[in-house]
């Protein structure tokens, strides 16, 4: 291609936006209306994801040791849980901490009258899991353990987490499906405006002899075009949209923010950005492709 | 009825368009040609005359290879194009400038880019380009108005606009589908003229018409076709009324 010819292309691209000014904004309109559902409903899903996991990593199961069992074995017990994948992190609390921990939380000054440790089979590790799924299995091991007399753990809400966690990905892949679908209506709608705009121009130039290359390039540059400025607008909205609200549930509702943590915007758009711009670039870029294939074959 | 054929035997030697047999049916059913023979030879003048549904304008497709040919054999310039792979369509067609009743000029572009437009398809330089376009606006009379927009011309001058859009690639052959179809009968003449004088300068002219006085008027070549048939074919002929 020469290098006049790559230039005129460029120029042509840019150009078709305003010359089809309401094609060109129901295009925009159409990409920025389907990216701006996608925005929020991801920033809505990587919110009640983070909240989640939060409270999983809360969850731990507690393992108690055999009366009377030497210190080197539990050493050995907390290298063997240490190496299972399942495991996050892991607290050992001896029987004094156990005891200090008991006395302060429930007995208060009730508890000075304690003179030896009540607790005193009490030493454990405190596993805390990477995933509340595989706490059955990890407990199953942990229980198999020789030296490990009780393994404690909350059934009810390693299950309660892991069903959260199931229907947050059965509602998150409904409603792509439904935004996909949704989308593809408008933009194949969008696209067969965009044919009757453009069939004279394509036949036109197939008639005068150009390549289905040179036909195509500038309707793909101005798909690509239209695509990123229908990417940008809807992040741009949500960026703002997203601040306001936060600060919004943050004043308004205090002791609920103490409950729940959120996602801050950086980390949102850390995903948000280079994943709708590259949709809005793929729809552009497909759209155009799809419009001008129909009258190649002129 | 029988073909009435004047021409003093084929042309063969400069022959530039062959239609061996060709037939062309649409998906309808209904032929829209039958069998037709056609020989042209380089910087002939040939008027394709018919009424409506004679298969003029689908003799042009054919020949713009728009559309294929259902049976026969049909060679423009070398090319053959029953066989023509997709991708040297554009090549073959830089060959031929086409001209249309309803001018198709990109209305949001002006005299001078509707002229470069056709340039910038074939890839010439921009230096080219300037030196090119303003001299075949000279030729078809509207050098003054290469700023217009085609809403701000007449129809005559439009249909200038396509023709030195058609003209400035020089192709060897200029199909003209109906070039007078929507202008008054001077405008009328004075394309007629350009195409004549295009013609002297060793372009082969091919004109699809429905202008009775422009055809008797020039005596070129006449090719009549009636329902998908080739009926006549005349060295200097006239227009024949369908009776």
């Amino acid at each position: 291609m020469r290098i006049n010819t790559f230039f005129y292309t460029l120029k042509q691209g840019f150009r078709n936006i305003f010359r089809n000014k309401l094609f060109s904004l129901a295009s925009i309109a159409t990409i920025a209306a389907c990216l701006f559902l996608f925005g929020i409903f991801y920033a809505i899903v990587a919110n009640f994801q983070h909240i989640v996991k939060n409270a999983e990593e809360g969850v731990s199961v507690w393992v108690f040791f055999d009366e009377g069992i030497e210190d080197i074995r539990i050493q050995q017990i907390g290298d063997m849980i240490a190496k299972r994948p399942e495991v996050a992190k892991m607290d050992f609390i001896s029987a004094e901490e156990a005891w200090e921990g008991f006395r302060d939380e429930y007995l208060g000054e009730y508890g000075d009258g304690f003179t030896e440790n009540p607790l005193e089979n009490s030493a454990n590790y405190q596993v805390y899991l990477n995933d509340v799924s595989m706490q059955s299995a990890l407990v199953t091991y942990l229980e198999s353990i020789d030296g490990v007399r009780m393994v404690n753990r909350s059934e009810l809400v390693a299950t309660t987490l892991t069903g959260v966690n199931a229907l947050i990905a059965y509602v998150s892949v409904g409603i792509i499906a439904i935004l996909l679908a949704v989308s593809i209506f408008l933009i194949s709608n969008t696209v067969a405006i965009g044919i009757s705009v453009r069939k004279e121009e394509i036949n036109i130039m197939k008639y005068i002899g150009a390549t289905d290359f040179f036909v195509r390039s500038p309707f793909v540059v101005e798909g690509i075009m239209i695509g990123l400025i229908g990417a940008s607008l809807p992040l741009g909205f949500i960026y703002a949209i997203y601040n306001v609200v936060l600060t919004y549930v943050t004043d308004r509702f205090p002791q609920l923010s103490s409950l729940l943590s959120f996602v801050g915007v950086e980390e949102v758009f850390n995903v948000l950005v280079p994943v709708s711009l590259g949709l809005g670039v793929g729809i552009g870029f497909l759209g155009s492709i799809v419009t001008v294939r129909r009258h190649l074959r002129v | 009825m029988a073909v009435k054929k004047k021409r003093k035997g084929p042309v063969v030697a400069n022959e530039i368009i062959t239609l061996t047999n060709v037939s062309k049916a649409y998906s309808t059913g209904a032929p829209a040609l039958k069998d037709v023979n056609l020989h042209i030879s380089r910087g002939e003048f040939v008027f394709i005359v018919g009424d409506s549904g004679s298969g003029k304008s689908t003799l042009i497709k054919l020949l713009l290879r728009e559309l294929t040919v259902t049976s026969g054999y049909i060679s423009v310039m070398g090319y053959d194009l029953s066989k023509i792979k997709h991708r040297k369509i554009p090549k073959f067609r830089r060959n031929l400038g086409i001209v249309f009743q309803d001018f198709r000029l990109l209305k949001d572009r002006n005299v001078y880019e509707n002229v470069a437009f056709a340039q910038r398809i074939i890839q010439k330089s921009n230096k080219e380009i300037k030196k090119n376009v303003p001299s075949i606006l000279a030729i078809v009379g509207l050098a003054g108005k290469y700023k217009a927009k085609p809403r701000q011309l007449s129809g005559g001058e439009q249909q200038r606009v396509a023709l030195a859009r058609a003209l400035v690639n020089q192709p060897t052959i200029l199909l003209a589908d109906e070039p007078t179809g929507n202008l008054d009968p001077k405008n009328s003449w004075e394309i007629m003229k350009l195409l004549e004088q295009i013609n002297e300068n060793g372009t082969t002219v091919i004109v699809v018409t429905h202008n009775r006085e422009i055809v008797n008027a020039m005596q070129k070549r006449v090719v009549t076709l009636r329902r998908g048939v080739i009926i006549s074919d005349e060295e200097k002929g006239g227009y024949i009324d369908e009776d």
